[in-house]
């Protein structure tokens, strides 16, 4: 958005111009030339980036819109076959499709229940001097870092239910009634998928938690200690609070990461067993490029967007409004 | 800047176009996507290629290995572009058909005309559509039962089960002797669509699969009754301990559990004996093969086999010296080559002799004997439908499904084609 101050400047100008209908003021002219140089440097520096940002963000975007109104199998150019909102209405009875929508929910729901606060506890005990903090820390970030896939080929070796790891622990260990059938059985698949995420995904809310944590001046704590409040009055009452924004930063990303969730799914389960795993984005590969209905699987990909865009642009203006509050206000008012 | 990027598309785009239209004496690139990305057949066929381009020397081959999904996801892509490679992998049947109504296939009836009277008919007709040729094959083979011939002792089953009733029979036996009777990877899908396939062909038919994919009417009895005697099946549960989250070719995968003789039987393709000497310790001899047994009263005959191989077809805008390649790679002498490392299965009349491997050679003679041949149902039907067949016989397996709600749902899949 453009600061009304300069809008008005800019008004100013044109109608400068308009009166000037002769040979034009020196002042105007020069202004103009400089305006100009200015507008080519903004342009030189911004095309490339915006180029690319057309040809690999926004074309796809625009031709997965295109494509989703059509019946199309992909093969070919262009899609001919111009069904208007089939696909939609075809998406909203589609079992598989609705089934998606409540996985994702139920993994958005856990996230928020199990791994979130997991994370923070973790932050917060790692955040007392202790010994080997740093090698805590390291070892909880790492799984973050490995790729999914690697993760994933991981567990199936890990949950396999007569050779993995996980049975023969708790076989080892004398915990036999915790063994399960993990991936193997539509009624446990999520919640071993959900093991996975967190196993894989905590490490890196607890980083940023950690780093939120840290931005809290001791002074504040100390105040609170000497006003006489307990650990837990402080928790509530003054780290709680001031960790909000990064809280609030996490939950966004972890809900946008579970309405995108692909890899992870992938190697683990393909979806199965009988779609008891599937998340959109698998649903949207197995058809398109199993199925080859690349019309259909564009619609889905188009309902992923505009749901990441809906939640996207809700939440930051509605539970964020306050964290990017400075960001966007403050640079207004010293125009 | 736009200009300079607009001209470089330019000059690549212009360029490859001439290469690839210049033919009969002028230089010309053949681009060759297949699927052998792994020994022992990617040195062979390189070989070949190498030999081609000695003898002449104005063509150059551009061979592209790709792993099978990943070539799938691959040529998607790029026919996206309205072009396919020159030469490329393909299973026929469905996908092939739809690549031919694109445009994106080459109609090379004519011009293999003179020598693909060498191919077995078996081996050739996936690739045949309304008459018209428009791939030729490099392997092909059937799918049937790999079974542990000391497993099978065990339970003290003497004769391998030629009727649906005997398998039954020797499933309870030896489920009673404590042994797995079926390894099976449900989380691939496609290794459990055999089971309803082969099913249904013994119960209606080979022609019964014909009609229902022409009427697009899957929903008749004889389907659902080929989903009933899956089902009198999986309720005798059969199947290894964790089956449905179990991949084909994995560490605890089917080959493997199959392999390491912890089941007595799969039902799985030509290809089963190299992939379980790959994951796991390997039977070695007690590996034997059974074809799939008839179903009491069923029209079908135990020689009719189901199956299929691979092939290439060759894209639309291929220089003629493609196709001369594809002669080259199908001689019996290269074929047999192609053979004899026991990779494939013969698709050139005269060579059957280059079969070495005691377990390839049970597929040969199998396949000597057959009457009647059906693609894959995932290959052969428009793919939506085929995978609607593996997904559906796969809630069948899992239970979730009723035979009738399968014979339904691919019913219902084929007519919104």
């Amino acid at each position: 958005m453009r600061p009304p101050a300069l809008t008005d400047e800019r008004r100013r100008d044109a109608s400068h111009a308009s009166r000037q209908s002769g040979p034009a003021g020196e002042g105007t002219l020069s202004r103009r030339r400089r305006r100009i140089r200015t507008w080519v440097t903004i342009v030189t520096f911004i095309l490339p980036a915006l180029v690319l940002f057309c040809l690999l963000v926004l074309a796809p975007i625009l031709l997965a819109m295109y494509a989703s109104v059509f019946k199309w199998n992909g093969f070919g150019i262009l899609p001919q076959n111009f069904v208007g909102l089939d696909n939609f209405t075809r998406m909203f009875q589609d079992e598989i499709f609705l089934g998606d929508l409540w996985r994702g929910l139920v993994l958005v729901i856990l996230s928020l229940v199990v791994q979130l606060p997991l994370a923070l506890g973790v932050a917060l005990l790692l955040n007392q001097p202790m010994r080997g903090r740093a090698v805590y820390r390291l070892l909880f970030f790492a799984p973050y870092v490995i790729s999914e896939v690697i993760a994933a080929v991981l567990f199936t070796m890990v949950f396999s239910e007569e050779r993995g790891l996980a049975n023969r622990v708790l076989d080892f260990v004398g915990l036999d009634a915790l063994q399960s059938t993990w991936l193997s059985d539509p009624s446990t698949v999520m919640y071993t998928l959900f093991i996975v995420m967190t196993w894989k995904y905590f490490g890196f809310h607890m980083i940023i938690y950690l780093a939120g944590r840290q931005s809290i001046p001791n002074e504040v704590i100390e105040a609170a200690a000497i006003d006489g409040a307990n650990n837990r009055q402080i928790f509530r009452h003054v780290t709680l609070p001031l960790l909000g924004p990064t809280i609030r930063i996490s939950i966004f990303l972890s809900v946008i990461g579970a309405i995108q969730l692909f890899d992870l799914v992938w190697v683990l389960t393909g979806g199965g067993p009988v779609h008891a795993s599937e998340t959109m984005a698998v649903t949207m590969f197995e058809y398109g490029f199993k199925r080859y209905q690349v019309g259909y699987a564009s619609a889905i990909s188009v309902v992923m967007f505009i749901l990441s865009l809906v939640f996207a642009l809700g939440y930051q203006r509605w539970v964020m409004s306050r964290d990017t509050q400075g960001a966007i206000t403050n640079m207004r008012d010293q125009r | 800047m736009f200009a300079a990027a607009a001209l470089a598309l330019a000059g690549c785009g212009g360029g490859g176009g001439g290469e690839e239209q210049a033919s009969g004496g002028g230089n010309v690139t053949i681009e060759w996507w297949h699927i052998q990305n792994i020994e022992p057949m990617r040195p062979v066929w390189e070989a070949m290629a190498k030999e081609y381009m000695a003898a002449h020397p104005n063509v150059k081959i551009n061979i592209q290995p790709i792993e099978n999904e990943a070539f799938k996801a691959k040529l998607t892509t790029v026919t996206q572009s309205g072009k396919a490679p020159d030469i490329f992998q393909t299973w026929g049947g469905g996908v092939l058909a739809q690549q031919v109504e694109a445009g994106l296939v080459k109609d090379i009836t004519q011009d293999i005309s003179s020598w693909s009277g060498n191919f077995l008919p078996i081996a050739a007709q996936p690739y045949q559509i309304d008459g018209k040729t428009y791939g030729i094959p490099y392997d092909t083979g059937m799918v049937g039962f790999w079974y542990n011939k000391k497993l099978f002792a065990d339970a003290g089953i003497e004769q391998p089960p030629a009727t649906w009733s005997e398998l039954i029979d020797a499933v309870k036996k030896l489920k009673e002797a404590g042994i797995t009777p079926i390894a099976l990877a449900g989380k691939a899908k496609w290794p459990g669509h055999y089971w309803w396939t082969y099913l249904a062909m013994r119960i209606g038919g080979l022609q019964s699969i014909q009609q229902a994919a022409e009427s697009k009417n899957w929903d008749t009895p004889d389907f659902v009754a080929a989903g009933q005697k899956l089902k009198e099946l999986v309720d005798l549960k059969p199947f290894q301990q964790g089956f449905l989250g179990a991949d084909y070719q994995t560490p605890d995968g089917q080959a493997a559990t199959m392999g390491n003789g912890k089941a007595a039987m799969e039902l799985m393709g030509q290809w089963s004996p190299t992939v379980q000497k790959d994951t796991s310790k390997d039977l070695g001899d007690d590996l034997g093969f059974f074809p799939f047994p008839t179903v009491e009263g069923g029209k079908g005959a135990i020689t009719e086999v189901m199956g299929g191989g691979g092939g290439f077809a060759v894209g639309a805008d291929a220089p003629a010296e493609a196709v001369d390649f594809l002669k080259y790679i199908s001689t019996p002498e290269n074929a047999g080559r192609a053979v004899a490392t026991g990779a494939f299965q013969p698709v050139v009349k005269g060579i059957e002799d280059k079969v070495t491997d005691q377990h390839a050679k049970l597929v040969t003679e199998n396949l000597g004997k057959a009457t009647g041949a059906q693609l894959y149902l995932d290959q052969y039907l428009p793919p939506a439908v085929g995978q609607q067949i593996n997904d559906s016989t796969a809630e069948l397996i899992a239970g979730t499904k009723t035979p009738e709600e399968v014979a339904k749902t691919i019913t219902q899949t084929a007519q919104s084609e």
